[in-house]
């Protein structure tokens, strides 16, 4: 039976007080499983990226829980939502937030490093992930000196650089044409998903809906229901 | 270096443009503290020479006295209530005044004299040629050999100038541990000469060179002096007083004071501004690293990791690049008043810390308000 990665059940989001007061989300649950591939879509302004950030422990919500493995994150003081961020969660950004004084291999190793690893030991491991994405030969450039797609993969092998259970993914081919997005979704979903893994795509390009297990609709702070399940 | 701290460390020099514009920053206000504070502890040495030259641990003197290049004369009878003194294990005059010395070449330059006591010769500098029993013969002067030497025609063993129409003879040179500060030769001779040659006011000794039995009777000694109507000081206390004229009383005190603000607002306002743009323009990557995983406490590391060690680079340059011009002065100049002591380091490095402290304290305030949320916003 398929474990459950994300729990998440009458969370309600609101910004600003009195007229100023505007709800993202609005009683959203929802559920995810580990060697699944979901998909939040809807327009801009639904509520998608709140939803992310509340699900990640980045955004407090005004009523609602989430369980990530079974761990009631905001239950966590702060020192150990970090630390749950750290050790379970992945993150690629939709504008990669690379550094870009660094190399690939440092931006690939910066999770090893924040977990305390030595530098180098840090940077070797940092490689193996390169290899992963097919950027290996690339480890020592800086990422201006990469296209758009290779700049994404990188952001994926930092993701990926410390074995996350979930891997969040905002808008990962906003920055990318078209072919470049949807290679990146495939190679994701072939070489980055497994059975141990639940990733977690807000998108609303869907030229790579084919790739979801599941996608879930969001509109005006509601999720309106699955749209496709590959299970 | 631990792995967050050498990250922080590539991510400030891997800046080229910000980090030379931060290094420039702190090492030309340190350059310019440590420049100014070198050369006022560097005018006091000088300004202090005899002091320190002559080396006797009490000096009575005039209460007027503010300074060892102006004293004021004593009647002989202090000297004899000195030495009757208890605590008192001897206790010479010293003469020191300026004169003016005709060269052989009939130009005339205007020389420091000191008189030593004609018995004991007490603070007598060390001989580099010559005998020091020749200062007793006829006209005999000892010519100190510093950077105002050549101004006397860097005279021998033998040479000979006019003082008052009284004939001198070098028959000693001298190295002493300090120059003076205005540039003037130095001559030792005896007291009784010095008095005989130069005109005088009625009293003549313008200091008593006191040695005490121990250090211990110093305060009881100066209580004496004081109930005579004049005042002891230590050497130490002689130097405080005239930097503390230098400081107070000319002028000095507050151009210092105005150049040692203008070095730290210009390294305050260059790296401060400078670090505070890097920060910035890396505030999104912050949030980036706080959103993956990294606590407040790491990132406070990493912002103070950097402005400390650009601080430090920035204080070794400055501290280097001052001693570096100083030396060049001295290659020219050697006289050159200017003297890097641990109180000048000391002063540089407050400065540098306050800027580390102040640019850090608002880059980490900034970097601590971000929300890794607006990351996802975009």
């Amino acid at each position: 039976m398929p474990k459950i990665a994300i729990q998440a059940s009458g969370l309600v989001k609101w910004f600003g007080e009195g007229e100023a007061k505007t709800t993202a989300l609005n009683d959203v649950s929802l559920e995810a499983q580990f060697g699944e591939m979901v998909y939040v879509v809807g327009p801009s302004g639904s509520g998608k990226t709140t939803l992310l950030s509340v699900l990640t422990g980045i955004l407090k919500p005004n009523v609602g829980k989430v369980l990530l493995e079974g761990t009631d994150i905001w239950g966590l003081n702060p020192d150990q939502l970090a630390d749950f961020r750290l050790g379970k969660i992945g993150f690629v950004f939709q504008d990669y937030h690379l550094f870009p004084r660094l190399t690939t291999a440092e931006n690939a190793a910066i999770p090893l490093i924040l977990k305390r690893k030595p530098w180098n030991e840090a940077l070797q491991e940092a490689e193996k992930y390169l290899d992963v994405v097919g950027l290996k030969s690339r480890a020592e450039l800086p990422p201006v000196k990469l296209s758009g797609g290779e700049q994404q993969r990188v952001a994926i092998a930092r993701a990926i650089a410390s074995q996350p259970d979930i891997l969040i993914m905002d808008e990962p081919t906003a920055s990318l044409d078209g072919d470049t997005g949807v290679a990146i979704l495939s190679f994701v979903q072939k070489n980055v998903l497994n059975n141990d893994r639940c990733i977690v795509v807000v998108t609303h390009d869907d030229r790579i809906y084919k790739f979801a297990t599941r996608i879930l609709n969001m509109e005006d702070g509601r999720l309106k229901g699955s749209e496709k399940s590959a299970i | 270096m631990t792995g967050i701290l050498k990250l922080a460390y590539k991510l400030l020099v891997n800046d080229k443009a910000k980090f030379s514009a931060l290094l420039v920053g702190i090492t030309f206000a340190v350059y310019l503290m440590m420049f100014v504070t070198s050369m006022f502890s560097g005018v006091m040495v000088h300004a202090s020479a005899n002091i320190l030259n002559i080396g006797a641990p009490l000096w009575v003197m005039d209460p007027y006295v503010e300074t060892v290049s102006n004293s004021v004369g004593m009647p002989a009878y202090v000297l004899d209530a000195v030495r009757s003194m208890q605590g008192v294990k001897y206790a010479v005059p010293l003469y020191s005044g300026g004169a003016l010395v005709k060269l052989s070449d009939g130009n005339y330059q205007t020389v420091t004299v000191i008189g030593l006591d004609d018995t004991s010769l007490y603070g007598r500098p060390e001989l580099i040629a010559g005998k020091i029993q020749d200062i007793y013969a006829e006209n005999g002067f000892m010519v100190v050999k510093d950077a105002e030497f050549s101004k006397l025609e860097n005279p021998h063993i033998g040479s000979e100038f006019e003082l008052n129409d009284n004939r001198g003879v070098i028959v000693g040179i001298a190295k002493v541990a300090t120059s003076g500060l205005y540039g003037i030769p130095t001559l030792y001779t005896t007291y009784e000469r010095a008095i005989q040659y130069i005109p005088n006011p009625r009293f003549t000794i313008s200091y008593v060179l006191v040695e005490p039995k121990s250090t211990s009777d110093i305060p009881r000694i100066k209580q004496q002096v004081e109930a005579l109507g004049y005042r002891a000081r230590t050497k130490e206390e002689f130097m405080k007083n005239t930097e503390d004229f230098f400081l107070y009383k000319t002028g000095g005190g507050t151009n210092l004071l105005i150049m040692m603000l203008i070095s730290f607002t210009v390294g305050l306002s260059l790296s401060g501004q400078t670090f505070y743009t890097f920060i910035l323009e890396n505030l999104e990557r912050f949030g980036a690293l706080k959103a993956i995983g990294a606590k407040n406490r790491d990132l406070v590391g990493m912002i103070l990791f950097q402005a400390t060690f650009t601080a430090f680079t920035g204080f070794g340059l400055g501290i280097a690049l001052c001693v570096l011009l100083i030396l060049l002065a001295r290659a020219r100049l050697p006289s050159y008043a200017a003297m890097v002591t641990f109180g000048n380091l000391g002063i540089s490095f407050g400065m540098v810390v306050v800027i580390a402290a102040v640019s850090s304290y608002f880059g980490i305030r900034r970097v601590l308000k971000i929300e890794p949320f607006e990351i996802f916003r975009g």
